[in-house]
Order: structure tokens, then C-alpha cells, then sequence
């Protein structure tokens, strides 16, 4: 049976760990190997780094970590932030990266999504999914962490990336990131429902029964947090075994 | 020892270098390459795949003299080759991935699209799943039944003989997830990817 997975994610900005809340306040707190490393050895079945200031500054110290990260971690990494080109995904990918999250470039063309699945096999293209609440069951799709509006409506942009190779989606709330409230659940199991591939959900997650909530009640195949991991409130195992309890499938 | 990776320009296959890298420790010696003469010289071989079986395919062909270097290896000198992903599914006569290609024909059979039953399963299937071992492999030595391994694929290979299945797993059916037939060895999962007990199964590769 295949296990529901459980992945921290490392934001990273000037090579350092950081989380914001709501993307703001950012506290410095970390080296993003030996972060990585420890969430390996405590049982992370997927490491993601999100490169914060990608679009801002150059991409070689993230390529240095991702290059560091992958000669001593066993267990997929996917890495985030910045993708624009085929070329970043090229040095990604030769750094040492499994699989490469694509935001902004997939929403100003999702052409971008078919000519990397394309050339590179969906199995690494992860697309990520921006959402934010705009009336009843209707959420529309954010870039720029969450500062552009696009007018594209969250649902049709998932099957549409579907369509055009995605292997998995990562959709964030950008309602619940930062509130440790909980995953946007009418959201997950919307978008979880309107495609068939598996959905990460992200955003959000202040416990362990939010890991609960989005697998169970939103239909995720992985939860995705930073926090709760990031400041030692939950360690990885714990995550595991509360879901254990509950009978939800984890790789133990 | 030597030991090539074929880089045939099809795919990442930095995990694969960095997992070997890391199990072979200096002891083993590896190598990444496409040149004939050193694959031809090796002592054994990985051959990764990742993306379409047709592009995979399509790679291998593209270099010159390289399929009938590999056959002449593992099929000819029955020296001990380990296919991966989609490294596996070429083993086939025939694929189905994009368009009908031929593969291999190493060992008979087909690559085809899983059953999602109607998109009851998402596709691809990612994630850790367990395997069910289904005979002994040399590279299954000291590990348990129902191990857990990483997979990402949409296809699954379905060889003619069913005695060349070492294990299988559990997605809408039981699908083939590793064979040993004689010297070839292959896994649809990633070793590379799956931690500690990945690495041990390419720690039994390299002892052989």
C-alpha cells in the first residue's frame, strides 16, 4: 500500500533557513544541510527546499546546498523558488535535486509546464499552487508569494497543469500559511477531487491533527510544513506515529 | 572493480552517481560514462532511465554502438547489469509510452500504462510503497520483506515469465517492482532514493 507522505520544507533565503509568517517576518535559523540531514535521519520521506529570494538574487548558493544536500541525503529533494527556465531546471537537476517546483512560470505560461515535463519526464515537475479565498468555494491563483493577483481561478489552473504533464501539485493557502490554523481543507479536497494526480498540501499547519485533516479529510497524498518541524515543536517521528495511531499509512 | 553508470543523456542521474558514489566509498570504482570501450571493460553496469520509455529509448540509440555493447555485456557475457525505473522497463520487447517502441527484448514482455481503475489511483504513483518479495535476489540479501522503497511512474513492466519476478508491490494491482533473471537485475523503484535500505540494495549490486 503506499504510505502518505510526510515532507518538511526548508525556506531559504542567502543560503540560510528561514520561515516567515505569512511570508513576512523572517527569523534567521539554520544551516540547510545539516537541516535536511536530520529531518533525513528522523524519517522525512521527501526534503523540499524553497529558495524565498530566488527571483531576486543569483541561484548559485541555492545549487550549492542542493549540491551539499544530495551527496548525504537518500530520499528525494525537491526545490523550489526561482524556476524559470530550463535552464535553472538543468542545474537543479544536476546539482542534485529529484524534482523542481515551478510557480510563476507556470502561471505566465503553462507552456513552460509540457516543454519541461517534456524533456526532464513529469516524475521531477512538481507545479506550485498559490491559492487564496475569493468568494464560496472559489479561489484564485497568487504569485510572488503571495502578493499578485492573477484572476486565474485556482481550480481550471490545476487540471491545466495536469493536462500539460505535471506530476504532482503543491498547493499552498495563502489564507492559512503562517496561521498554524490548519490546512485549507474545502480547498485540498477541491482541487484533490479535479485532478488525478497527487496534490501536496501546504500551508498552514500548527499540529499534528492538521497532518490528519489534510490527509484524511482533504484527500492529500503528503503533507508539507515548515514550522512545526523547523522550531522543534514536532520532531518527524512524532508526526509518524500520531498518524500511525490514527491509522493513517505512513512509512514507519 | 569497476562499475559504469551509462550516461546516455536521458534523465537526471545525479542521485544515482551520488547514492553509488556514497555505498561504493572508494572501494569500488565507478564510472559515468557512454564510452564504449570503458562500459565494454567494466565489471558491471547501472542503467538508470528516467522520463519517457520512448525517450529512453530513443537516447540509447542515438549512441552509436551502445545497445549492442550493452547486449553483448549482459546478454552475450552474462556480466551483471542493473536496470532502473525505466533503466527496467527497456528490458521489454515493447513499450507503450507516448508511442509503441520497441525496447530491449532482453526479457519478453511489455511496458504498459498502470490501471488506475478509473482514476481511483492517482498517477503517477509517488510515494513509498512496500515491497513483497516474491523469491530470493542476490540484491534482496538481509532485506526484509515489505521494506519500504520510493517509486515514481505511471507504467509498469509485464514480463511474459513470471519466474523473473524478485518482488512486487501494491498499487491498484500487484505490479512488478523488481526481477532477477540470471546476471540482469533491475528495480522500478529507486534504490538511490530510498534511504538506508536503498542504499543496502545497492551495496548487494556492487558485492556480487
Amino acid at each position: 500500500m503506499l504510505k502518505n507522505r510526510i515532507i518538511p520544507c526548508l525556506d531559504v533565503k542567502d543560503g540560510r533557513v528561514v520561515k516567515g509568517i505569512n511570508f513576512v517576518e523572517l527569523k534567521d535559523a539554520g544551516d540547510p544541510v545539516e537541516q535536511a540531514k536530520i529531518y533525513s535521519e528522523g524519517g522525512a520521506d521527501e526534503i523540499c527546499f524553497l529558495d524565498i529570494t530566488a527571483s531576486n538574487e543569483n541561484r548559485e548558493t541555492i545549487i550549492d546546498i542542493v549540491r551539499k544536500t544530495a551527496k548525504e541525503c537518500f530520499v528525494p529533494l525537491t526545490v523550489g523558488g526561482g524556476v524559470r527556465t530550463i535552464q535553472n531546471i538543468t542545474d537543479l537537476l544536476l546539482a542534485g535535486a529529484d524534482k523542481v517546483s515551478i510557480n510563476t512560470a507556470a502561471v505566465k505560461n503553462v507552456n513552460f509546464v509540457k516543454e519541461a515535463s517534456k524533456k526532464f519526464g513529469s516524475q521531477c515537475i512538481v507545479v506550485a499552487i498559490d491559492a487564496k479565498k475569493v468568494s464560496e468555494n472559489k479561489w484564485e491563483v497568487f504569485t510572488h508569494g503571495g502578493r499578485n493577483k492573477t484572476g486565474i481561478d485556482a481550480v481550471e489552473f490545476a487540471k491545466k497543469v495536469e493536462e500539460n504533464g505535471a506530476g504532482e501539485i503543491l498547493l499552498t493557502s495563502m489564507d492559512k500559511d503562517g496561521t498554524k490554523s490548519g490546512y485549507d481543507i474545502d480547498l485540498l479536497k477541491t482541487i484533490t477531487n479535479s485532478t488525478n494526480i497527487p496534490v501536496i498540501a501546504s500551508g498552514g499547519v500548527g499540529n499534528l491533527d492538521h497532518l490528519y485533516d489534510g490527509i484524511v479529510k482533504g484527500g492529500a497524498s503528503a503533507v508539507l510544513a515548515a514550522s512545526i518541524f523547523h522550531y522543534g515543536e514536532y520532531k518527524i517521528e512524532d508526526a509518524k506515529e500520531y498518524l500511525n495511531s490514527k491509522n493513517v499509512s505512513v512509512r514507519l | 572493480m569497476n562499475v559504469t553508470i551509462v550516461d546516455y543523456q536521458s534523465g537526471n542521474i545525479s542521485s544515482v552517481i551520488n547514492s553509488f558514489t556514497e555505498v561504493a566509498k572508494g572501494k569500488v570504482n565507478i564510472e559515468v560514462t557512454s564510452d564504449i570501450k570503458k562500459i565494454k571493460s567494466s565489471d558491471k553496469i547501472v542503467l538508470p532511465g528516467q522520463g519517457s520509455f520512448k525517450s529512453c529509448v530513443d537516447s540509447l540509440n542515438s549512441i552509436n554502438g551502445l545497445v549492442d555493447t550493452l547486449k553483448e555485456f549482459a546478454i552475450t557475457n552474462k556480466k551483471p547489469l542493473l536496470g532502473i525505473c525505466v533503466g527496467l522497463q527497456m528490458f521489454a520487447d515493447i513499450g507503450y509510452e507516448e508511442a509503441e517502441t520497441r525496447g530491449l527484448g532482453w526479457i519478453a514482455g511489455k511496458v504498459s500504462k498502470i490501471d488506475n481503475q478509473k482514476g481511483k489511483f492517482k498517477l503517477p504513483h509517488i510515494g513509498w510503497n512496500e515491497i513483497e518479495i516474491q523469491k530470493e535476489s542476490k540484491i534482496f540479501k538481509d532485506i526484509k520483506n515489505k521494506s519500504h522503497m520510493y517509486f515514481v511512474h505511471s507504467y509498469e513492466f509485464i514480463p511474459e515469465d513470471k519466474s523473473v519476478i524478485s518482488a512486487t508491490t501494491d498499487y491498484s494491482s500487484k505490479i512488478v517492482c523488481a526481477i532477477e533473471k540470471d546476471n540482469l537485475f533491475g528495480t522500478q523503484f529507486h534504490p538511490e532514493k530510498s534511504d538506508k535500505i536503498g542504499l543496502k540494495v545497492i551495496d548487494n549490486f556492487l558485492k556480487l
